[in-house]
């Protein structure tokens, strides 16, 4: 039971830095600081507009495929993975 | 060849394409009929998600919605993308350990109760028929514009595809069908951007395009179109923003929450093997929608800047910079025929002047060049995709496969959006509630039987568009955010928020966003009834009705989690039930029932 505890304590801890920087590369770069941002500017573009149709999309699919190979290690390190077939 | 004749050949194709998968991929176990045997590969799975997921609203309305409102119509591109961070992190691992077949299958046994199990069956209902009306309009818009049957034809030609093929298999026919349709889909989005983006940018790579110069090498092409438009009196479109930025930051939230509570989407992660799988396969059903989603941007400003350079061919404010109406191009006429683009010569100088009327110190600057009003007083945004291969002087094939796509697309959201309906009702209501004794025989003919209800009730509401068909994404939305996901996540989270507390949750969620869209919108959207009028002004915090159903969530989670506190803590077993589906281990044996 405390293994399993334990698990879900480092699976929480993921979970919130991975929800942190999808907050922050939507609703912080690409919404609330976007004006801020656009002083940046690459290829005619302002990078708070990139991060808003572009850069938020791309991030996300980086956090999903990141929380989906430490979520396998974690299932290992805890044995709490699924049987090989 | 005539565009006719293309066109017939093309989705003729398809069609066959899809009716063949049915009679290869046939159903013949309710496991198969649900969740096809718990047996796709996450790749697959991935790519099927991707074309349940993008509706006719993703293949045809995003990009004009982009078109037109620049930079404020990034809620749609992140909402809808960001909401698959939610459901990999939070819902469909879970879930898929869980391993049933439903979504009120869960709440009911999570919550140990039969109530939270209809009311969950309702918030699917309503959510999903709402959702699948729109498919309907969008496969009959298709037909009628493109194949030149009347709009009821069409309509018909579209129920019976899915009818066959959603009946007989299942989820499993259903997914495998989706594969080949997102395949047609995708190619029919990005063939034409590429083309597109290499006649403006010279860059083939639309996501790249957006940040090239033009062809000639002079201007930035985002900086040439924010010049195009604000020297019209338009609101330069990389700062326009869409209400105000808390309104964004709330439509974008409730888009991401309603994303994830979706049931036809969750209902996906259940036909993995393992939950392993069902974490991967949210990041490939992303990586498949990012592929459009990115590429819309650069389709939605690209037809902006096309249409703009074909209206005002040079220097605001000289005579001949405007062209002559009898001049127009072959896909306005085109489109002035289905009453979706109009034209009225105001001045009555024979050449057309488009620009932002509404902007007070543009329309001044106007009136001294004779100009005597916006000329163009319909520019329907839902052309943009279907007239952009046009506008760009594409050649026939690509227009066909752009109609092909867009029949894709609205076919293949239908379909799913049918089997999340036709599996609450047989599935949560026949066996689950009213007769559990029914044997595994019997319920898959029920789900058959619920299917093609489904579709008839579907198709009656395509061909007898309710007044409220307009407004129902607001709600499909809202409902999925404030009642769906909230009462999942707090399932799997926190093992304190029990059965009282998780009804009282999802009623005042949705209780309080209903409201919202009604008070504003009208009650069941019948014009007049809205008792605080449709104006920004009175709107709360200046938040749309859209983007409410995010307030609904939160009140969601505070009264669920207020009420648990109040009244006595979940049954043992339950508290069970979530320390077992938090670890991944015995997730094959679950799936036995």
């Amino acid at each position: 039971m405390n293994k399993n505890t334990d698990y879900w304590k480092e699976n929480l801890r993921l979970v919130a830095i991975l929800l942190a920087i999808w907050f922050a590369v939507s609703f912080l770069f690409g919404i609330i600081l976007a004006d801020t941002l656009d002083a940046i500017r690459i290829g005619g573009v302002g990078l708070g507009f990139w991060f808003a149709q572009q850069g938020s999309i791309y991030t996300f699919l980086a956090l999903i495929f990141v929380y989906t190979k430490k979520m396998n290690a974690l299932d290992r390190k805890y044995d709490v993975h699924e049987d090989d077939d | 060849m005539d565009l006719q004749t293309i066109t017939y050949l093309f989705v003729g194709a398809t069609f066959a394409l899809y009716i063949g998968i049915a009679f290869w991929a046939r159903a013949s176990t309710t496991g198969e009929f649900y969740v096809a045997g718990k047996g796709i590969h996450p790749v697959a799975n991935g790519m099927a998600t991707a074309a349940d997921w993008m509706s006719a609203a993703s293949f045809i309305s995003m990009a004009g919605l982009i078109a037109f409102n620049g930079y404020g119509a990034s809620v749609f591109l992140m909402g809808w993308t960001g909401g698959y961070v939610l459901l990999a992190l939070l819902l469909a691992p879970y879930l898929r350990k869980f391993g049933k077949f439903t979504v009120p299958e869960f709440i009911g046994e999570r919550y140990y109760s039969r109530t939270a199990r209809v009311v969950a069956v309702i918030c699917l209902i309503l959510a999903s028929i709402t959702y699948v009306i729109g498919q309907m309009k969008g496969i009959g818009v298709a037909f009628s514009r493109f194949l030149e049957t009347d709009y009821d034809t069409g309509l018909y030609i579209g129920m019976g595809i899915v009818f066959i093929y959603s009946v007989m298999g299942g989820m499993k026919g259903i997914t495998y069908t989706q594969i080949a349709q997102y395949c047609v889909l995708i190619f029919a989005y990005t063939v034409p951007a590429v083309f597109i983006s290499l006649n403006i940018t010279g860059n083939p790579i639309p996501q790249l395009g957006i940040l090239s110069t033009m062809a000639d090498g002079n201007n930035y092409m985002m900086d040439k179109l924010n010049t195009v438009v604000s020297e019209l009196g338009f609101n330069e479109y990389t700062t326009q923003v869409m209400g105000s930025k808390l309104n964004m930051f709330a439509y974008t939230l409730t888009l991401m929450i309603g994303t994830a509570g979706l049931p036809h989407v969750i209902i996906r992660f259940f036909t993995v093997p393992k939950v392993k799988d069902a974490r991967s396969t949210a990041g490939w059903a992303l990586v498949f929608i990012a592929i459009l989603y990115t590429t819309a941007p650069a389709v939605g400003s690209m037809a902006r800047l096309n249409l703009m350079n074909t209206i005002q061919t040079g220097p605001v404010g000289e005579v001949t910079s405007n062209i002559k109406y009898d001049d127009r191009p072959q896909w306005f006429k085109n489109w002035e025929s289905t009453g979706l683009l109009k034209f009225e010569d105001k001045n009555g100088d024979g050449r057309i002047q488009y620009y932002n009327e509404k902007n007070k110190e543009f329309a001044a600057k106007a009136e001294s060049y004779g100009w005597k009003g916006n000329e163009m007083v319909k520019v329907d945004r839902d052309i943009m995709v279907l007239a952009n291969p046009e506008i760009a002087k594409l050649p026939n094939w690509v227009i066909a496969l752009v109609v092909a796509g867009g029949l894709a697309a609205a076919l293949s959201t239908a379909a799913g959006l049918l089997l999340a309906i036709a599996s609450a009702i047989s599935h949560d209501l026949l066996k689950g509630i009213f007769k559990p004794e029914i044997s595994e025989k019997e319920e898959l003919m029920a789900g058959r039987i619920a299917m093609a209800g489904a579709i008839g009730l579907a198709g009656y509401f395509g061909l007898h568009p309710p007044d409220f068909a307009a407004g129902t994404v607001a709600i499909a939305f809202g409902l999925a955010a404030s009642s769906i996901f909230p009462a999942l996540m707090m399932g799997i989270f926190n093992k304190n928020v029990n059965r009282t507390g998780a009804i009282a949750g999802m009623v005042t969620g949705i209780g309080i966003t209903m409201l919202y869209v009604f008070q504003h919108k009208g009650i069941m959207f019948i014009p007049g009834t809205s008792f605080l009028g449709d104006m920004s002004p009175n709107w709360f915090f200046g938040i749309s009705p859209n983007a409410f159903g995010c307030v609904g969530a939160l009140a969601n989670f505070a009264v669920a989690i207020i009420v648990s506190k109040m009244t006595a803590a979940p049954p043992e077993h339950i508290q069970h039930l979530v320390e077992d589906i938090r670890v991944p281990a015995g997730a094959g044996a679950a799936s036995d029932h």
